[in-house]
């Protein structure tokens, strides 16, 4: 005979009420993981698109995403010749603010040379980039839609999407997209019509300062990557960095602040949780003192008792989690930015669940174990 | 009024219990001697504050004596000290308890609530709810047994209580003012069946009651005044001789 279940169907509306509750409660940490997640994801994805095996910046630099890194136009071709490298491709990296139906756009745009390394990992809709100027391939999260124009830069170039891409945005959640290297060059290093008379009157030059912000290095399989680096780094105004060294530039400097605050913060909910749940087992014990006070007078044992407490601790934890974890998957396409969840954290936040609901329940129990049978004598139940 | 060739299943010896000590010291037993023998339904009486619930609860184990001698069912379960190490278990086999209120689990209905004793003592779920089901219905319950507590009046659900004291056929019954809640007519019905019990399963039943509509129940009774045996009177024939 359980126990434990017979009180939850005797109480099962209360159970209920406590376990939606408990449920949001527990929905806001499985978020929480997902929010993390995200972030750490979106910030290794704009590294990891680029499906380099080395990335080469200016030296003395950590770039293009921790620090800001320039270097000249043709490095790519020295890079080319390097011995072990198989192909290279320019990329140069800005954030730019547009104007869409009136309400502004932020854009994180990427210049690759089409047919070389740097370019979209996977276009979910529409084509590559064929055309050398005015073509983009940009995130879904943008919302915009294939053929759709969006101005960019000083001179309101129009650009026509061309192909959607699914989950490529930046560790900011801004929606990435691709254009070809010549046009983010224009828009990069291209003035306004009045400050180009005005540099022309002054007699500066008017010419595209060919710069890029990296190399995007592929090394043979059959040349070992720290041999390419090395080959590389004798360039004195070049750093390369592994893929590895890039992720953990993103992933331990780029975002950490905000990867510690969100830690933080899901260490807090679980600490919060923690009480709401020992402060519920708490409550449902106190409302079976007396029968716990009976169940032992009659010669119940100590393990019975637990056992009541812990399954039904165990039984709001479990049921919680699933529904916190049904109500974050329902809300999740709502969210303005990704949640990420991968199957250890899902794993780790039921295995914290269920450890919480124990640690909990030792409230309970200790209540329960202190609970002297002959209060069964005493008043009237 | 020891009973050659009888043992009695309740054997009281010098039994004493105090609480606090020194100036704070607050006897609340003093040398009780009794003995109740298979069969024998035994009325504990006396004012409040006299010290029947403190010997009830000291012949149930749930409060340790401060000194004296106890045996049960022929087994000494307290000399100065407990000799028992497992009195959860000594409780479970050999005492069965009916209080003053039924104390039914809420969440159990009446079988259940019956079936739980059986189960806690090891009996299989089957045999468990068999053995309450016949409980019940002798008792007069069967009907109700699909019943939660709430859904039973005062009498069905003492019934079910005693059903419950009786599970695993104790040889030691003791009641804590069990008809109380109860109108006189189901008063005596109440004790009519706990005369039955006693004889059907030669059981010793124990019962503190203030009732003295119901005396004429008891074949002996014990009155108690601040802590002392003050009287002890056999009031019907010996067991079995008009019943």
């Amino acid at each position: 005979m359980n126990l434990a279940y017979r009180d939850i169907k005797h109480n099962f509306l209360r159970f209920v009420l406590t376990n939606f509750g408990l449920s949001l409660l527990l929905g806001i940490v499985i978020m929480m993981t997902g929010v993390y997640g995200g972030l750490i994801d979106d910030a290794l994805r704009q590294a990891r698109a680029a499906n380099a095996d080395l990335w080469v910046v200016e030296a003395g630099t950590n770039g293009p995403f921790a620090e800001s890194s320039r270097i000249p136009g043709d490095t790519r071709e020295l890079v080319s010749r390097v011995y072990g490298v198989q192909r290279a491709g320019s990329v140069t990296y800005q954030s730019v603010q547009t104007e869409l139906n009136g309400a502004p756009h932020r854009l994180f745009l990427i210049g690759f040379e089409p047919g070389r390394p740097g370019g979209p990992r996977q276009i979910s809709a529409g084509r590559n980039i064929l055309r050398s100027h005015y073509e983009m391939i940009v995130d879904r999260s943008a919302g915009l839609a294939l053929g759709q124009e969006v101005l960019l830069g000083t001179r309101d170039h129009k650009f026509s999407v061309v192909g959607l891409m699914r989950n490529e945005v930046t560790s900011s959640g801004d929606p990435v997209a691709y254009i070809t290297l010549r046009d983010a060059q224009a828009l990069q290093f291209e003035l306004a019509p009045p400050a180009s008379r005005r540099e022309q009157a002054r007699g500066g030059s008017l010419e595209t300062n060919d710069q890029i912000n990296a190399v995007i290095a592929k090394v043979s399989p059959h040349v070992p990557v720290a041999e390419a680096a090395a080959a590389l780094s004798r360039w004195k105004h070049l750093t390369a960095l592994t893929q590895t060294q890039q992720e953990t530039l993103l992933s331990k400097f780029v975002i950490e602040k905000a990867r510690k605050q969100q830690l933080l913060i899901m260490v807090l909910l679980v600490i919060v949780s923690a009480v709401i749940i020992a402060l519920i087992i708490y409550t449902m014990t106190m409302d079976k003192v007396r029968s716990i006070a009976t169940l032992k007078f009659v010669g119940a044992p100590d393990r019975t008792i637990i056992g009541l407490i812990v399954q039904q601790s165990l039984s709001l934890g479990i049921t919680g989690y699933v529904a916190g974890l049904a109500l974050v998957f329902t809300f999740r396409p709502f969210f303005p930015r990704r949640l990420v969840f991968d199957p250890e954290s899902v794993v780790a936040v039921f295995a914290i669940t269920i450890v919480v609901c124990l640690a909990a329940s030792t409230l309970g129990i200790r209540l329960a174990l202190r609970v002297d049978p002959a209060e069964a004598l005493s008043a009237a139940g | 009024m020891t009973e050659p060739g009888r043992q009695a299943v309740v054997c009281v010896e010098r039994l004493s219990k105090y609480f606090g000590s020194g100036n704070a010291r607050v006897d609340a037993l003093i040398d009780i001697n009794m003995e109740v023998f298979p069969g024998q339904v035994v009325g504990l009486m006396g004012p409040s504050g006299s010290g029947k619930t403190t010997l009830l609860n000291c012949m149930a184990c749930i409060l340790e004596p401060s000194g004296g001698r106890l045996t049960l069912d022929g087994e000494a379960v307290y000399d100065d000290h407990w000799l028992k190490a497992d009195l959860r278990r000594l409780r479970l086999d050999k005492i069965g308890f009916i209080f003053q209120y039924p104390n039914l689990l809420p969440f159990l209905d009446a079988t259940d609530n019956v079936a739980v004793v059986l189960h806690l003592a090891g009996l299989g779920a089957a045999a468990a709810h068999k053995r309450a089901v016949e409980l019940l219905d002798y008792l007069e319950v069967g009907h109700r047994k699909r019943a939660l507590p709430k859904q039973l009046s005062g009498g069905e659900a003492q019934r079910v209580a005693i059903a419950r004291a009786l599970a695993n056929q104790p040889r030691i019954i003791l009641a804590d003012e069990p008809t109380a809640p109860l109108d006189s007519a189901r008063a005596r019905i109440v004790m009519d069946l706990l005369r039955r019990i006693a004889i059907d399963q030669s059981a010793a039943i124990i019962v503190v009651t203030h009732d003295e509509m119901i005396l004429d129940r008891f074949d002996h009774i014990y009155r108690l005044r601040d802590g002392r045996l003050e009287t002890d009177e056999v009031t019907r024939a010996p067991v079995g001789a008009d019943y």
